[in-house]
């Protein structure tokens, strides 16, 4: 198993945690992020995850890797959902084994946070109110300005919540 | 006669057609072609002038000059000159376009050096066709009369003017000078050879087309109305290409608010493409 997958059916927690499993370890932790109901004081009912597959999967490995040298934790995965979820689905699971429980803790904060920055992957909202949305992407949408830029900019850093 | 003073103007109203940027705010090592033109022509010149179009009033990078409106719309560089002239009917002017990057203080010299006062204006003659080229030359105040009548027949070519008036025309001293941009590949070329200060005469590549392929996502893929699409370009850069793009699929999101990948790898806005690339443009992500 990769130790980043996407994945476009329910994740099953109990048979991603088995990679990280390791006689070394003394410690465990685990992050699952879940489908909410509401977002920014609206009432959501469902949600649509698209993925741009191979970066997600090469930065998701980096990620990864990067944990492991900073925290000294033995083994790290991640798995992502895309297409369609209901709320309460798990969206993203993030496990980590290590000797001691501090660095799996401290691990696995680092590679959720990242992956919600870093990872080519977009979360489509669907409102009760019939209206849908791209997280981060609308209100820079509508700040766009219709003219061009002037002269060429670096790009920025993704906002992202 | 006496000497008439010499004001000096920087045509930056043009529409970038081709181009599909202000020309104006293009980069060469750094900095913008306004300024550049700018600092080649003040020193030269008792004062100088940004030529704008009127809906350009507000542009603060414009704005930070004298500048001088157009007085009718969409006349183009002539309607620019005219401008100049009818408000300052007393002084010769000399006119650059800012599409000339490659313009140099020797080239500017040259043309005041030799200026004569006596004729309708002082120009060099085109390297490529011979013909008087109006956008690096000096008009003096009598060619004034001979705008108003080229305009009143709708005749709006400033090149046909200055071909039929009574032209001192010089032979470039250096025949690149006047070298122009008029597409994103002449101005990678042109970004390039310029791009540090210590590079040697610039060469100008011949337009090379590139076949790319471009996926979308998430709100880009819903506003292009297609996952991918494969396409024929002359954009050198991800950057030219999302410009292209922009226009051609009606996409709102502004390139500052995106990351660029390149074959399946995050790439550099700025970074040649290649022949067969697949870029993807990366709208602000939201996994987790």
């Amino acid at each position: 198993m990769q130790r980043f997958s996407l994945h476009d059916s329910s994740l099953q927690p109990e048979q991603l945690r088995r990679q990280l499993q390791d006689p070394t370890c003394g410690g465990y932790a685990a992050f699952e992020g879940w489908v909410r109901d509401y977002n920014d004081g609206r009432s959501v009912l469902r949600l649509e995850y698209e993925a741009f597959a191979p970066l997600a999967a090469r930065e998701g490995e980096r990620i990864l890797i990067e944990a492991q040298h900073r925290y000294g934790v033995v083994r790290a995965a991640c798995a992502h959902r895309t297409g369609q979820l209901a709320i309460g689905e798990l969206a993203v699971w993030v496990g980590v084994s290590a000797p001691h429980r501090g660095e799996a803790f401290d691990a696995c904060r680092y590679i959720i946070d990242q992956v919600k920055h870093r990872l080519p992957i977009w979360k489509k909202e669907y409102y009760q109110d019939g209206d849908s949305g791209w997280v981060n992407c609308e209100r820079c949408a509508a700040a766009a300005t219709p003219a061009l830029g002037h002269a060429a900019h670096a790009a920025h850093e993704h906002s992202s919540g | 006669m006496s000497a008439t003073e010499l004001y000096g103007l920087l045509l930056t109203g043009g529409r970038s057609r081709r181009m599909q940027r202000d020309k104006a705010a293009l980069e060469y090592g750094g900095k913008l072609q306004l300024a550049r033109a700018m600092e080649l022509l003040t020193p030269l010149v008792a004062r100088c002038f940004v030529s704008i179009r009127a809906d350009q009033l507000s542009d603060p990078q414009r704005a930070a000059y004298d500048t001088i409106a157009d007085l009718r719309p969409d006349l183009g560089p002539i309607g620019g000159i005219h401008a100049a002239l009818h408000a300052y009917p007393d002084h010769g002017w000399l006119v650059l376009a800012c599409d000339l990057p490659f313009l140099d203080r020797a080239t500017l010299e040259h043309l005041i050096a030799r200026r004569a006062q006596a004729r309708v204006a002082t120009a060099y003659r085109s390297s490529f066709d011979g013909q008087p080229e109006p956008l690096c030359a000096i008009f003096e105040p009598r060619s004034l009369e001979l705008i108003e009548q080229s305009l009143a027949r709708s005749q709006q070519c400033p090149r046909a003017l200055l071909a039929r008036s009574d032209v001192e025309l010089l032979d470039l001293p250096n025949p690149r000078a006047l070298d122009n941009v008029n597409t994103g590949q002449e101005y990678a070329a042109a970004y390039a050879a310029l791009g540090t200060p210590a590079s040697g005469a610039p060469t100008i590549g011949a337009p090379a087309r590139r076949r790319l392929t471009v996926r979308y996502f998430a709100l880009l893929r819903e506003q292009a109305g297609r996952s991918t699409e494969e396409l024929e370009t002359q954009a050198d850069t991800p950057r030219q290409l999302y410009d292209e793009l922009r226009q051609l699929r009606g996409l709102t999101l502004a390139p500052e608010f995106l990351r660029v990948a390149v074959n399946d790898e995050f790439g550099d806005w700025r970074s040649p493409l290649s022949d067969g690339d697949t870029v993807v443009f990366l709208p602000p992500v939201a996994g987790g």
